[in-house]
């Protein structure tokens, strides 16, 4: 009933009916087209500097991160990382493919927990599925291999990132979702959580002075793998 | 330049009117040696602008009309004040967009008619004026002359010619002093505390002199620096601008 | 929320003589500006950005209906469910029969001014369900029994004794020997209590910054991560939003949020900008199992084809009151509901009524600061003076004033009498003040004369000293 009281007073305002079906028509187009707006020139730069501007967006936001040339070095990579933060070697980790064939044997100190997150979980890593450099932005969309839990409830939040998915500007990373998601539940491509992160959670709530860790991890650190030759400076 | 003047009709504003007439004669002033001709129409009143911001839009029209006819036939309309600028560029056209026969008229009106300052430097080309000011000035930016006019530079430019004259900037120049026409009698607490940080910035720039170019906003300012005891003394721009100073008090103070 | 903007003059004065309350506003105004200054120079495109926004606002408003339609439509296919609610009441009673449904006991709840506008904490307080605020901001206040003062820093006018002692006050079992001195202590304190209450809360509360029509999402924006643990560890997930809230596409939400967080906090981005779509998947570890949208019309559909249309532009920044004068001099809680500052004296009218909230469109210098921060230009001094308008024509304005300004206009309108008048108003000040130049008083002019002198007049009016020039010239 409320559905149609509210349609109803809004195409009063409108001064109309329901939609013309040619007017319709031309919405649904613009909708499948999703026609991009402006993109601000700071994103559009070859790849060496794409990735630098990614990586000094982490910075600015707070954020940390390694850079390794390959898989098999993320292990003594976040062995190192935990242990100059004095942090404990276990942590929840994405059940993701990619994060499953790190040869973690190698460090076998490391404990991995494969799976969401729990309260109790100091350290997690997250896989990550695209970054944006025009702010440093990690793209994390839920998904069984994707936990939302593993982006939140740690103190210490780690990301395994590939050079090669660090795209310019947000719609980049929208195309890239488009084009390799299928959600058979809806047909349509977004899965059920999409999560843009920026940096460590944060409040200015107390006094208008910002802290780090408001509730969600108070440490984001991005572990770069360089698979990309044309990032390469 | 062509040998013939261009007729400029000044709009002297309620304010200049009543209470610095001297404001006028400095714009006047200013005016001719920039090579204009200037004429004051005796049917000129109000631009309507304290009816316009209190909702009685009808009374804003009437006003409005009459100005049509006061200015009609001039080359521009010049006035010392970026609000009532504002009123006539900005707003008044758009209080007969539903009368096709006035709208035009009105519109024509609103293009050429110019804030004193913005006029001299960006219409006449003024680069300089023959003046000199013993001191050292601030400057506040009213809010209609900044924003919907776009003065900022203008004044700053022809200070800079002054002789003897030094300027410092005031912070939060761009911060409304709170006079808002019929607000600062509507809501005074709110007036006197936003004021009150106004003077507190002047205080700190150092100044001997605070400038701008509304008498409103400068009437604000005046009265309360000196119901602090302030020695700042306060002046529209077109007086230090015209080199009239000499014989003519700061506004708030007397003659004796 | 109760509505206290009638008695704005009082919430003034008491406002004024708020010694913390000024500290704080004081202490907030030169970095709210700052901050936003700073994140648009370092984006040469914001100014294009700005009529891009406008102009996707302007476009889906007009074509509202099928936007929504569409929002809707999509929702549903992703498993979620929409609840039309024309009304505060429906919505409220929307939310309640949802949790009840739930068997819910706990509530958390992500920082939603809609869900202030529509008082959803007393609602369910009302039937045994405990809501808990979850942004640290709106926890504290919701523990002090106070409203927002600011739609994206709502307790911003607090110090850290005011946490403590809040703290105190609730948290029973705190040792007494807990040391407060940090900022960081009273966020630890807050984010270990509240970490209990995610976990055991039935359902989650947020907001929504946006809906998106093209995918049925909508979208959150958050810097703490309150937000997303409210809507992820629940069982139910329930988002607030008003039907203002659709955008088309991605692509529109993302222009979007290229403003959105720069004119509100000065960041480039938000820490957390999470698109939700429908509920947990089939084979999802985590998520809510349950997903709606409770979407609220609640007066907004009125203002469609007035001269308050534009304001259904807003993206709730708060950049306007982030660079009001008048924000800064008297404090959020003046302007008495939810909404303050700029965007809550043209709002606030349209939702209460303009003879409740007639004080907030007049408080206003009409600067024009706001409209010139605005990330989707709403004119927000014309919407204002739309509303004195309104008043003009209901007769709801004070009527001292209207016959002051009647008076005035019959002279304006007359140039002889005008000349005439003022020619002897002026001669009589001007002989009055010629001494000290200004008056320390003056009859009917309290108003002026309790905080300020009155310069006076230089005595000869202009007209009548330039007939005398004249006169003197040609004889």
């Amino acid at each position: 009933m409320s559905k149609h009281i509210i349609l109803g007073a809004i195409r009063r305002g409108l001064r109309r009916g329901p939609l013309p079906e040619d007017q319709a028509m031309a919405l649904r187009a613009r909708m499948t087209a999703h026609p991009r707006h402006l993109i601000p020139a700071r994103s559009r730069v070859p790849r060496p500097e794409q990735i630098a501007l990614f990586l000094r967006n982490i910075e600015k936001e707070f954020g940390t991160f390694t850079r390794v040339p390959d898989l098999a070095a993320i292990p003594a990579a976040i062995a190192d990382y935990l242990a100059a933060q004095n942090l404990p070697t276990d942590f929840a980790m994405a059940p993701h493919p990619e994060l499953a064939a790190i040869p973690w044997s190698e460090r076998p100190l490391l404990t991995q927990r494969p799976g969401r997150a729990q309260s109790t979980d100091l350290v997690s890593l997250q896989h990550g599925y695209a970054a944006i450099a025009e702010t440093g932005t990690l793209m994390l969309p839920a998904a069984p291999e994707r936990p939302t839990t593993l982006n939140l409830l740690s103190d210490t939040f780690m990301v395994v990132l590939r050079a090669s998915r660090i795209v310019g500007a947000y719609e980049e990373a929208w195309d890239l979702l488009r084009a390799e998601s299928h959600d058979e539940r809806s047909g349509g491509f977004m899965p059920r959580n999409v999560m843009l992160v920026t940096g460590p959670s944060r409040s200015a709530d107390i006094e208008s002075t910002l802290e780090l860790g408001a509730h969600g991890p108070r440490r984001l650190h991005v572990l770069l793998v360089d698979d990309d030759p044309t990032a390469l400076a | 330049m062509p040998n013939t003047k261009p007729r400029v009709a000044l709009f002297v504003t309620c304010l200049v009117d009543l209470h610095r007439p001297s404001v006028g004669f400095a714009a006047i002033k200013l005016l001719e040696q920039a090579g204009c001709h200037v004429e004051v129409p005796r049917a000129q009143t109000c631009c309507g602008q304290p009816a316009y911001n209190s909702g009685d839009r009808a009374t804003a029209r009437e006003l409005c009309r009459g100005l049509l006819d006061a200015f009609g036939g001039y080359d521009y309309v010049v006035v010392p004040s970026g609000s009532c600028g504002g009123m006539l560029r900005e707003h008044m056209p758009h209080l007969f967009d539903d009368d096709p026969n006035t709208s035009a008229r009105a519109d024509a009106l609103a293009a050429r008619t110019y804030e004193l300052v913005s006029f001299l430097t960006d219409v006449m080309g003024v680069k300089s004026v023959d003046a000199a000011y013993a001191g050292t000035v601030t400057y506040h930016d009213s809010c209609a002359g900044l924003r919907e006019l776009g003065i900022k530079a203008q004044p700053r430019a022809l200070l800079a010619s002054v002789d003897g004259l030094k300027l410092t900037e005031l912070a939060d120049a761009e911060v409304c002093c709170g006079f808002g026409g019929t607000f600062c009698v509507k809501y005074p607490e709110i007036s006197v505390r936003m004021v009150s940080d106004k003077t507190k910035s002047i205080a700190a720039t150092g100044a001997d002199t605070l400038l701008a170019g509304d008498m409103g906003c400068l009437l604000n300012m005046a009265g309360r620096l000196k119901r602090e005891g302030s020695p700042v003394k306060t002046r529209h721009v077109a007086e230090v601008l015209a080199g009239i100073t000499g014989d003519l008090p700061p506004i708030g103070e007397g003659r004796g | 929320m109760h509505i206290n903007s009638p008695k704005f003059k009082a919430n003034v004065t008491h406002a004024l003589a708020d010694t913390r309350l000024q500290k704080a506003l004081d202490f907030t105004r030169p970095s709210f500006a700052g901050r936003r200054g700073a994140a648009v120079a370092n984006l040469p495109e914001f100014e294009q950005l700005r009529d891009i926004g406008r102009d996707i606002k302007n476009h889906t408003l007009a074509h509202l209906d099928f936007y929504l339609e569409t929002w809707a439509a999509n929702v549903e296919k992703a498993g979620g469910h929409v609840h039309w609610c024309s009304t505060a009441d429906e919505a409220r009673a929307a939310v309640l029969k949802i949790c009840q449904d739930a068997g819910a006991r706990t509530v958390t709840k992500g920082k939603s001014m809609i869900s202030e506008e529509l008082g959803i904490n007393e609602h369910l307080e009302k039937h045994g369900i405990a809501p808990v605020e979850t942004d640290l901001g709106e926890y504290i206040l919701q523990i002090r029994d106070e409203g927002p003062s600011h739609i994206i820093a709502p307790a911003f006018h607090l110090n850290r004794e005011d946490w403590e002692e809040s703290f105190r006050k609730v948290h029973t079992d705190l040792p007494a020997d807990r040391v407060f001195n940090e900022r960081r202590d009273i966020l630890t304190e807050a984010r270990t209590r509240l970490r209990e209450k995610f976990l055991a809360a039935d359902v989650g509360i947020t907001g929504a910054n946006f809906l998106i029509a093209e995918t049925g999402s909508s979208v959150i924006v958050t810097n703490e991560g309150n937000g997303d643990l409210t809507q992820t560890l629940p069982k139910v997930h329930i988002a607030l939003a008003s039907i203002e809230k659709v955008v088309p596409t991605l692509e529109d939400a993302t222009s979007l949020l290229r403003l959105l967080a720069r004119s509100a906090t000065g960041q480039d981005f938000s820490v957390y900008t999470t698109f939700s779509t429908g509920a947990r998947r089939q084979h999802d570890l985590d998520g809510p199992g349950e997903y709606h949208v409770v979407l609220i019309d609640n007066g907004r559909s009125n203002m469609l084809g007035t001269e308050f249309q534009e304001m259904l532009r807003c993206i709730r920044c708060a950049a306007c009151m982030n660079h009001c004068p008048v924000y800064f001099t008297v404090g959020g809680h003046s302007y008495g509901w939810v909404y303050p500052g700029p965007m809550g004296s043209v709002l606030t009218p349209s939702l209460i009524g303009v003879d409740k909230a007639g004080h907030l469109p007049n408080a206003s210098t009409f600067c024009g600061k706001c409209e010139s921060v605005c990330p989707v230009k709403i004119p927000l001094p014309k919407l204002m003076r739309h509303w004195r308008e309104r008043e003009f024509e209901r007769h709801l304005s004070p009527q001292s004033s209207r016959t002051n300004l009647a008076l005035w206009a019959w002279f304006a309108r007359r140039p002889g009498f005008y000349r005439l008048a003022t020619r002897i108003g002026a001669a009589i000040l001007g002989r009055l003040g010629r001494r000290k130049g200004r008056f320390q008083w003056l009859p009917f002019a309290s108003g002026w004369t309790d905080g300020r002198d009155l310069p006076a007049p230089e005595g000869e009016t202009f007209f009548a000293r330039y007939a005398r020039e004249q006169r003197e010239k040609n004889s």
